[in-house]
């Protein structure tokens, strides 16, 4: 039986070991490896070389397929000294990972060399705790759940699509969402609108909302807009700063309004409409496929097109299109995935039926075609009034 | 005989139904053959001899705009989607 010595030479003489300057060199050249830091937590958070991700010894084997599905992909390991690494890149080996080399020296000699090194940003206990579940997902992680603490998504309406998505976005801590309503709760909105109570009839819904999503996630600030979003009001509320919208008006005009703001401004916007039993969500992303207006130049006259006060609305309708919304926010926010650009998403509630269609961005759209001629607000309630208020 | 999506704006004006069978090569026949059967619909769909700008039509997932508009050929067995805009969110 070998002892740990023995065991050690054996390994590192069965593996792949680079020392700090081949390292050096392979991160500058192309096919760069992936570089995984296995050693653990606290090791971490005191310094990395940049670009590293974390999965410690431990957890190495159960969860590097996850993090590196590609068996070719090159890794480069590396722990304090270089001993863990290597008897991780062996395990790598074991596992069909093709590539895979050990730091020798490991993070000790790096930092001794002078070259660079990190200190990443970590989630500190309570939120680790909170936000577990996200750190678990190699898609999101720690770095993923940072970011969507930096986030900042803007609401339209806290009404029926606008309460699943920012009970959402807020337990999935978003740090920043901003919700424009001016409306006060209405016993006949408790049937969907599940942000709010009975004990809140009468009370301004963006305020309501704020201490709904305040109480579930301290870690969010919530700004409240009591005001319909308008030409006048819209730049001001931009300015704060949002990088999604998701749009869960009740209006065409707010619809319209919202499409030109984003376009001018670059944001993306998450649609979303519900009517009886059926709903429709989509992703506007500037300059990445269509805008509202590509897929719907001109709003139906008002005759045509009844609202949910006037037709009716299932009321788990809004929660499963909201929270659609929501996971197509929190996507644009990491920027994972494959979100709603150029598709909309149908789903019919009463046969369970989800269908899509293809959207294009239009060359000649007013807003977001070639040449635009639509390049500043108008008045959307005349625009959506029936009259013809444009050429 | 190609198989037409009635979103639940238009149900009322084809007594209710979901989908509707209607005939036709091309998707102005096929539409013509709907509205001829169900007239109320004519000013929900078409303005100035064209699909009015607030509907879309999708032949197996495409808007028949970036095919051939109206004048897009219809196979027999087509599954066609009607999608007026849709503002509610509350």
């Amino acid at each position: 039986m070998p002892n740990y010595r023995e065991l050690l030479q054996q390994i590192k003489s069965e593996i792949d070991e680079v020392d700090v300057t081949q390292a050096r060199d392979l991160l500058a050249a192309d096919g760069r490896p992936l570089v995984v830091d296995v050693r653990e937590l606290d090791e971490w958070t005191e310094g990395r070389i940049p670009g590293a991700i974390h999965i410690p010894r431990g957890s190495l084997e159960s969860r590097i397929e996850q993090a590196v599905p590609d068996r070719a992909q090159p890794i480069l390991l590396y722990c304090a000294a270089g001993n863990r690494s290597a008897f991780a890149a062996k395990s790598l080996e074991e596992l069909g990972y093709e590539s895979v080399s050990s730091l020798a020296g490991g993070y000790t000699d790096w930092k001794r060399s002078g070259l660079p090194t990190e200190l990443p940003r970590t989630l500190d206990a309570a939120k680790r705790q909170r936000y577990s579940r996200h750190v678990l997902i190699p898609e999101v992680g720690e770095e993923g759940q940072l970011k969507l603490l930096d986030s900042r998504v803007l609401l339209l309406g806290a009404g029926g699509l606008g309460s699943p998505s920012a009970l959402y976005l807020a337990a999935a801590g978003v740090g920043r969402i901003g919700i424009v309503d001016d409306d006060r709760v209405d016993a006949s909105n408790l049937q969907r609108q599940v942000l709010h109570s009975t004990g809140r009839l009468g009370e301004w819904k963006a305020e309501s909302a704020k201490r709904t999503l305040e109480e579930l996630n301290p870690d969010v600030e919530v700004v409240p807009y009591i005001e319909r979003l308008t030409s006048e009001n819209v730049e001001r509320i931009l300015a704060d700063g949002w990088d999604v919208i998701v749009d869960g008006a009740d209006n065409f005009p707010t619809r319209y309004l919202i499409n030109d703001a984003a376009v001018w401004h670059d944001i993306p916007l998450v649609h979303g409409s519900i009517y009886r039993f059926e709903g429709q969500a989509t992703v506007f992303k500037p300059g990445d496929g269509p805008c509202y207006r590509c897929l719907f130049p001109q709003p139906p006259p008002p005759e045509l097109a009844p609202s949910c006060a006037e037709g009716g609305v299932l009321g788990v309708l809004p929660g499963i299109v909201g929270s659609l919304q929501a996971s197509e926010a929190l996507k644009l926010c990491l920027g994972i995935g494959e979100p709603l650009v150029g598709r909309l998403l149908l789903f019919d509630a009463l046969e369970t039926e989800f269908s899509e269609v293809t959207l294009r961005r239009d060359p000649s759209c007013p807003v977001c075609g070639d040449s635009p001629t639509i390049t500043e607000y108008v008045d959307y309630v005349e625009f959506c009034s029936g009259r013809p208020a444009h050429a | 005989m190609s198989r037409v999506r009635i979103p639940p704006q238009l149900r009322s004006e084809v007594g209710g139904a979901r989908e509707v069978p209607a005939h036709g090569g091309t998707v102005r026949e096929l539409l013509d053959d709907l509205m001829d059967r169900f007239p109320s619909l004519r000013p929900q769909l078409v303005e100035d001899d064209d699909i009015a700008p607030f509907v879309n039509v999708y032949l197996e997932g495409e808007d028949v705009r970036t095919l051939d508009g109206l004048d897009t050929s219809v196979d027999h067995g087509s599954t066609v989607i009607l999608l007026p805009a849709m503002a509610g969110g509350l």
